[in-house]
């Protein structure tokens, strides 16, 4: 269990069809493996690619090539590969996913998005809302707004319930796409100290962080994805 | 995780004289498994839903269906009497429009007891007990109980189908453009309630639709059909956020922001 996560020569390209089947390579060769504990930050100028590999370890972006391994239920699980449900399961029960929008669902207010992926793991109703209570407050989100439904939040009201929902369970991987880009100082802080004690749990983190700031506070390792750029391996 | 599928289907096809109507479709479905099929009209959805729900008998292929005893049995080679017994029970259909889903002149609470009675429920005070409770859980207000569909809103008509099908515990759901017809705010409604119902009945369920939000918000898989067959499939987000074929880029390109 020591590295739940192993990327080997992954690489991904996207082809335009609306546009005459441009080809737009995108990352080639990528290859890193993430350690329990470890927080390793994706770094690199935008558009290098930085969230098309996050998506695939997530596996909502397609593999063109290569292995995506988690240390999934005492097995290996290639998701570049996988079956929709395998990719489901892997996600309910070891792979956690921070995006950078929260995508909402009609009705259904933000303590209970929260909870919901608690819920899923078996924990009730009442337990996984009183989890998600202490997070949202840990995270300075008003009361008043937790029997609200999401869509109408503000950009960093929406971000924090997105980080809530992300941190609630114990998974053993947590993907981070810029947890903290519209979060004011005192939040970004109590996003760190989260990291922190996700880092101290064993949990296995990869993230995006474009602030300098919080990028020291948590990177064990910065992995440069210029270095994956589809140019040097074209020749 | 359970291990054997629902359904599986092998390479089912259906032609009307030789019009392709679906062809070569094969896929397995899993307990508590949501399945959506989109594409544009004329794409064969509908056609395949129907060979699926034994509405229609494919051309060619086979479906078969795991019952309650733990034997797989190929639908094509049930007697009608066994395949309505199917339909009556362990499966649901809700249908686009629900006034061919419902009885619209006799009352809400028959509508959904009838599902009752036809697995042999004779009591009257439980059938009309089980009958207020779904309407609540579809909320519909119980004092509506003794009036008819016809009555009913849009919404509430395809709330009351709802009710009518799930009442029997059914393991699978078809649904054919469930909330095609209604406006958005009803559509919401609906289906944060179908969400919230197939998630906590663990229901497997096929749902034809053009609309690809309704996809993203209920389904776990996905199936795009383009003349007769399917194109392209795999994970929703997956499809709808990284669309490999031509034609499924253009239906993601095509959507309308908000």
């Amino acid at each position: 269990m020591a590295t739940p996560l192993v990327v080997s020569e992954v690489a991904k390209s996207f082809t335009m069809h609306l546009r005459d089947g441009v080809r737009l390579p995108v990352v080639a060769n990528v290859s890193f493996s993430v350690r329990a504990g470890e927080c390793v930050v994706l770094g690199g100028p935008s558009g290098v690619g930085k969230s098309s590999i996050l998506k695939m370890l997530y596996g909502n972006y397609g593999v063109d090539e290569g292995q995506i391994l988690v240390e999934h239920d005492g097995r290996l699980v290639n998701l570049a590969t996988a079956e929709p449900r395998t990719v489901l399961e892997v996600r309910r029960a070891t792979l956690g996913y921070v995006s950078q929008f929260l995508r909402v669902v009609p009705r259904v207010c933000a303590l209970d998005i929260v909870a919901e992926p608690l819920q899923a793991r078996g924990v009730t109703a009442g337990d996984a809302r009183e989890r998600a209570a202490e997070l949202l407050s840990k995270l300075n989100l008003p009361k008043e707004l937790w029997s609200l439904p999401p869509a109408t939040f503000s950009g960093g009201e929406q971000q924090r319930v997105n980080i809530a929902r992300g941190f609630i369970t114990d998974h053993k991987i947590l993907l981070l796409d810029e947890p903290t880009a519209s979060l004011d100082a005192k939040n970004r802080a109590v996003v760190v100290e989260m990291i922190a004690a996700k880092k101290s749990a064993g949990t296995a983190l990869i993230g995006i962080f474009h602030d300098e700031e919080v990028r020291e506070a948590v990177a064990d390792r910065i992995i440069d994805v210029s270095e994956f750029s589809p140019r040097r391996y074209a020749a | 995780m359970s291990a054997v599928p629902l359904l599986k289907v092998s390479d089912v096809s259906k032609f009307y004289g030789s019009r392709i109507g679906c062809r070569n479709v094969s896929f397995e479905l899993y307990p508590g498994e949501v399945l959506a099929i989109v594409g544009e009209s004329g794409s064969g959805k509908t056609t395949l839903l129907s060979c699926l729900s034994t509405r229609l008998m494919p051309t060619s292929g086979v479906v078969e269906y795991h019952m309650r005893d733990g034997q797989y049995r190929d639908l094509a080679r049930m007697s009608e009497a066994e395949r309505r017994f199917l339909m009556r029970t362990d499966w649901g259909f809700v249908h686009q429009n629900p006034a061919d889903g419902l009885r619209m002149t006799v009352s809400a609470g028959a509508n959904v007891g009838e599902r009752l009675m036809a697995v042999g429920d004779r009591h009257y005070g439980n059938i009309r007990a089980a009958a207020g409770d779904w309407l609540r859980r579809v909320e519909i207000e119980e004092d509506r109980i003794d009036d008819q569909p016809r009555a009913f809103s849009g919404g509430m008509r395809q709330r009351l189908q709802i009710a009518r099908n799930l009442v029997t515990s059914p393991r699978l759901v078809f649904m054919d453009e469930p909330t095609g017809g209604l406006d958005v705010s009803v559509q919401a409604r609906l289906l944060d309630l179908v969400r919230g119902l197939v998630h906590d009945l663990g229901l497997a369920a096929v749902i034809v639709t053009h609309d690809l939000a309704v996809a993203r918000l209920l389904s776990h898989r996905m199936m795009v059909m383009k003349d007769g067959a399917v194109i392209e499939q795999g994970l929703t987000d997956r499809v709808l956020d990284d669309p490999r074929e031509p034609y499924t880029q253009l239906l993601v390109s095509s959507i309308l922001q908000v």
